[in-house]
This record gives structure tokens, sequence and C-alpha cells, in this order.
């Protein structure tokens, strides 16, 4: 296993993309290290498969720097620079075989006969498809089409791996045995992944940093704890995970921040738990659904408790997801439980007490 | 099924209409009469005989073949340039000149024909050759062409050839050992297709063509003489059916790129 290191290889400086008049990128500010794997997570239309294209080269600046390994890109094409892609759509080329597919990029590459046949078995021992060389491509199911573009993306020993959405056509299942799949794979060959998706989850089990995109722009870069856990905005609190929003207000006292939340009660929290700054008087305030819990009768807590009563229940198995209407709250609170050993789970208008402290809470300004 | 009779019987009527008159011709192609008139007179082969030693015929043939393939060529090349500029993103005047390239299907062949006559001869002041019978036979060939390949462009996934670029290779190369592969099949068949409407054009070829006349014109020219009549039977027999061969090789090729790009067939020609 390779540790990402600290310095970067990719390098964006406020980077412009305008299509006609539409606004695609607007100043985006980003480095990625050696080694990372790195998310792009936005809704359609952020602009990340931009992003990502032009990473690749596919489409140029309208303004701003890319950088590669210390170089600039803008002089050089897709077919010259250290970085490979997945596509979406796998594009696996029909009229080859599934060795021939793989070794495409070996074309051009000053290497034996035998040599490029011993690299195409490994890239596909590597990927888990040994001995499907003589295969059609056509014939192929999604999960092994997929596998077929990573070995054909990494036989060339790429400095980044751009992967376009490249879960997104697999059923559930499978993707989620290739989420981990990828992960090991990134971790054996240490190239820096940069992945573009939408999906929040598969964003924060995969990547080692995140940067969620709105509107063309980068709205919060972080870890996935950092992210899920302290998030700097609503959007980024909304498109992240379950998350309660709740109007409140905030105010300084001397150096303490001092948070009114609607329904809930007055409390202080730590700086931290306001990352976008505070900015005195009405706010939002974030709550994630299993930093709060229901008090089951015969429970006692030295937490907080509101008063309230069950409006929804949901029931998943491993755990309860409970909307609970609290006086004083305009939409119901949602709660999620363990659904531990001889824990009863609630019946919809059963009375019950939310249980809370401060620090559940995130303020979020913006 | 019975209910359905009615339908039945109109389809097996216009099918009649549509092919026995063609039938009748390998009938009095292999009768032993300069008369085409019923009863038949007995087998015979000797108006193919007398076809295999018509001078004037061979020489309608090779001037029909030439022009036909430089014709095919041609075509085909042009419509492979317009079906892949179909394929780019949006450009100013997409749209229109699309548009027009396919509007020789509508207009009426003699339109075409005295329109590139005058152009020739009063604008160009060239002479009619086989050239001239070229460039008007490719003019109305491009819009089947476009039509053939456009179906096998729009097939490919737009990803193909960002995917052979993204793997080194150049614009060109990308073209070459991904694109063309996959469209060959649609070349092919857009070849044979304009080979096919070159060779049976009569109308256009009659204004434009030289001193030689392609076999249509030829073939015309002989229903002048009255016991030349069974020779054209013989000649349409072998005319039709290479027609016919030929339709089914297109065919063939445009289905297998069908199902080589992995895709449902919708429509075609057979």
């Amino acid at each position: 296993m390779i540790t990402p290191s600290k310095a970067p290889l990719i390098q964006l400086r406020g980077v412009h993309k305008y299509y006609g008049d539409y606004h695609a990128l607007r100043g985006i500010d980003l480095e990625i290290r050696q080694g990372e794997f790195f998310s792009l997570l936005g809704p359609s239309g952020c602009g990340k498969t931009t992003l990502l294209r032009t990473i690749a080269g596919f489409e140029g600046l309208s303004s701003g720097i890319l950088a590669i390994d210390g170089r600039d890109m803008a002089a050089v094409p897709a077919n010259h620079r250290p970085t490979n892609m997945v596509f979406q759509s796998y594009a696996i080329f029909p009229h080859l075989s599934v060795a021939q597919n793989v070794g495409f990029g070996l074309r051009r590459e000053s290497m034996s006969r035998d040599q490029k046949a011993r690299a195409v078995a490994e890239a596909l021992e590597m990927v888990g498809l040994g001995g499907y060389g003589g295969r059609a491509a056509h014939a192929l199911s999604g999960g092994q089409r997929q596998r077929v573009a990573l070995a054909r993306a990494l036989i060339l020993k790429p400095k980044v791996l751009l992967l376009d959405e490249p879960l997104s056509a697999l059923d559930k299942k499978m993707r989620e045995t290739m989420q981990v799949e990828l992960i090991k794979l990134q971790r054996n060959v240490g190239i820096t992944f940069i992945l573009v998706t939408h999906d929040q989850e598969e964003a924060l089990i995969m990547s080692d940093r995140i940067a969620v995109m709105f509107e063309g722009d980068i709205e919060q870069m972080a870890d996935p704890e950092t992210l899920y856990r302290r998030p700097t905005s609503r959007r980024v609190a909304e498109f992240i995970g379950k998350m309660n929003l709740l109007p409140g207000q905030v105010a300084m006292e001397g150096n303490r921040i001092i948070v009114d939340v609607a329904g809930l009660g007055r409390g202080a929290v730590e700086a931290e738990q306001a990352p976008g700054g505070v900015v005195p008087g009405a706010t939002t305030v974030g709550v994630r659904p299993e930093t709060l819990g229901l008090l089951f009768p015969g429970e006692t807590t030295s937490r907080r408790l509101a008063d309230g009563v069950v409006d929804e229940v949901v029931y998943y198995g491993d755990m309860t997801y409970y909307d609970v209407r609290v006086p004083g709250i305009e939409r119901p609170l949602t709660i999620s439980m363990k659904n531990l050993i001889g824990q009863p789970v609630l019946d919809v208008g059963t009375p019950t007490q939310v249980v809370w402290d401060e620090r559940s809470l995130v303020v979020l300004s913006r | 099924m019975r209910k359905h009779w009615g339908l039945r019987a109109y389809a097996v009527i216009y099918l009649a209409f549509l092919y026995a008159p063609i039938l009748l011709l390998p009938l009095f192609a292999f009768n032993d009469a300069a008369i085409i008139a019923f009863p038949l007179s007995g087998f015979s082969t000797r108006w193919f005989e007398q076809l295999w030693t018509t001078q004037a015929l061979h020489d309608a043939l090779r001037n029909s073949l030439v022009i036909a393939t430089v014709t095919a060529l041609l075509a085909t090349t042009l419509g492979v340039c317009a079906a892949r500029a179909g394929t780019l993103p949006n450009f100013p005047g997409k749209r229109g000149a699309l548009g027009f390239v396919m509007l020789p299907l509508v207009l009426p062949e003699i339109v075409i024909a005295v329109a590139l006559l005058i152009v020739v001869r009063q604008v160009l002041d060239l002479n009619l050759s086989n050239w001239t019978v070229i460039a008007a036979h490719t003019v109305i060939c491009i819009p089947f062409s476009i039509a053939i390949l456009n179906g096998a462009f729009q097939n490919l996934d737009p990803s193909f050839e960002e995917a052979a670029m993204d793997l080194g290779e150049t614009r060109w190369g990308a073209f070459r050992l991904v694109i063309l592969p996959l469209v060959l099949p649609g070349i092919v068949s857009s070849l044979l297709i304009c080979f096919i409407i070159s060779l049976d054009d009569f109308v256009i070829a009659q204004f434009l063509t030289g001193a030689n006349p392609t076999m249509p014109v030829y073939i015309y020219g002989l229903t002048r003489f009255v016991d030349a009549l069974p020779l054209i039977m013989a000649l349409g027999t072998i005319l039709v059916t290479i027609s016919v061969l030929l339709l089914v090789i297109a065919e063939y090729f445009r289905r297998r790129g069908v199902a080589r790009a992995g895709l449902k067939d919708s429509g075609g020609f057979l």
C-alpha cells in the first residue's frame, strides 16, 4: 500500500469554462495529491463531469491553469496526457476481443508482441478477469465490461485514473461489490483516482477527499467524515445524508457561541460546530437523525429532552427511522434508532421524548 | 385466421401486380420465338447467345459498370464525410446543410437531369461524357448513401472516439481503428446501393450520356426494333438477377453492422 504524499499531482487555478453563454465552471481552485482517491460529488448539471473532461483533455479551458505533475496541460491534447478514463458507458470497442480492447493503448508502445500479451494478461488478472482475453467484447455482462474498461485504462500506468460515474449502470449488489474492489485496486496500484458521482454514499465510502459541487463551483472540499459531520452550508448538509434543518438564532456571548433552536431550546456549541462561520442572528441549525434519540419507557438520560409524538415509522430491519412531531418545530424531526435487543418499535401516535444535546447541532449560516 | 382472408387476398394481389410483369421477363427470354406472345414455342438460349456476341451491348455494359463503380465510390466517400459531420456537436447551419443534402431524394429525376444538362453545356461549356453521367449519378446517390451511413454513425457510442484518443490515438487513428471498422458494413451497403442506383438509372443517363450510351440507354434504343424485344427480355432477366443479388448482399452487410454494434434492428431495405 502506498500512502498519499503531500505533493500536489494535479493543480487547478481559477478554472472557468463557458459553453456560449452558459458558465459551466466558475473559478475552480483545486489540488489533488499523488495517490489520493478524490471524488467530485454533486447533482446533475453541477459541472463535475465537465471538470473531469477538462482534466482528461476532452474540453479546453476558457481561462485558468491546469497542471498535472507540475506540467501545464494547456497545449497537451488528450492523447498525450498522463491520464486515462473509464467512461460512463465504458466505451468497450464492440468489434474487438477483450484482450484487444485491453491492449488497445499499447499499440504505440515499443514492446514486443510477447511483452504486450503478458501486460494484457496481467491487467486482466488484476481486475479479476484472468482467462477472459479471447472473449468477444459484446458478449460481456455490465460488471465485466466495467472491469475491462478498468484494465484497459490501467494498463498504460497513468498518473491519474479518471472515472466518470463508473458504477451508475450497475445494479445495487454489483455496485457495492465494485465499490470495495475499486478501493482495493486503488490501494494496490497507488494511482491517483478521480471519481465523478452523484451518489453521496458512494463518495463517502470510497474517497479520501470529496469536493461537493453546485452550479459550476466547489462548495466544500473535505474528507468524508468532516463533510458529513461538519458541512459548511445548508446545500451540502442537505445533499449528504439525511439532515434535520431547524430555524434558530445564533449569538456570541463573550467567546461562547450560543444557539437557540426552535422547539428544542438554548445551548452553547463549540466553534467547530459552526464550520461555515458565525453570523449572529437568524440561522439554520442542522441535526443528523442518528445524533438524536428517543427515550423508551423505563429509561433515563442525562441528555436534554423535548416532548413529541411519533408521526411516521419506517422500519429498515437494523434501523428504524421515526418522524416525530415536536411542538414549536414546523416539520417533524427525523430520528434514527438502532433496533437493539429488547427495544420496542413504537407505533404512530405514541407520545415520546426526544433526546438531544448541544453536540448534535451544526450551525449552517449559509 | 379465417376473418383475415380479405387482407390476405389483398396481399397476394399486391405482390402479383408487383412481380408478375417481371416474371414475364425470363419466360420470354428463354422462349424460342422473335415475337412476344403466347403460346410459348419452346425453350431456347439463343437470345442469350446473341447478347454474348453483340459488341455494342458489351460497350454499353462496360460503360455502365465503370460509371456505377466510380459513382458508388464518390457518393459513399462524400456520404461518410456528411454522416461523420452529422455526429459532431451542433455547429452553425448543421440542420440546414443536412436537410439540403437530402433534397435530391424528393426532386424529380428529370428536373435534376435538365438542370445538370444546362449547367454542363451552357454554364461550364463541357462536352457530355461518362464524367458528366458520373457527376449527376453522384448527386442522386448521395442522399441514399447518407441515409444508410447516418444509421451506422448514429448507432455509435460517442465515447468510442474519445476512448480511443484517451488511449493515445490521434483523431485520425481513432477514426481508422475504431469508427471505420464499426461503420464498415454501412459503407459496403452504401457502395452496393449506389452501384445499383447508377446501374439502373435511365432518365439522367439519357440526358447526360456522351457518345457511348449506358446500358439502360442502349436498351431504350433497342426498343425501336421489334425483333430486338426478346434480346431485351434476356438482358432484363440478367439485370434483375444482378440487382436482387446486390440488394440482398447490401442488406446482409447492413444487418451484420447492426448486430456487430449490439443493437436492435430498425428499418432497412429487406
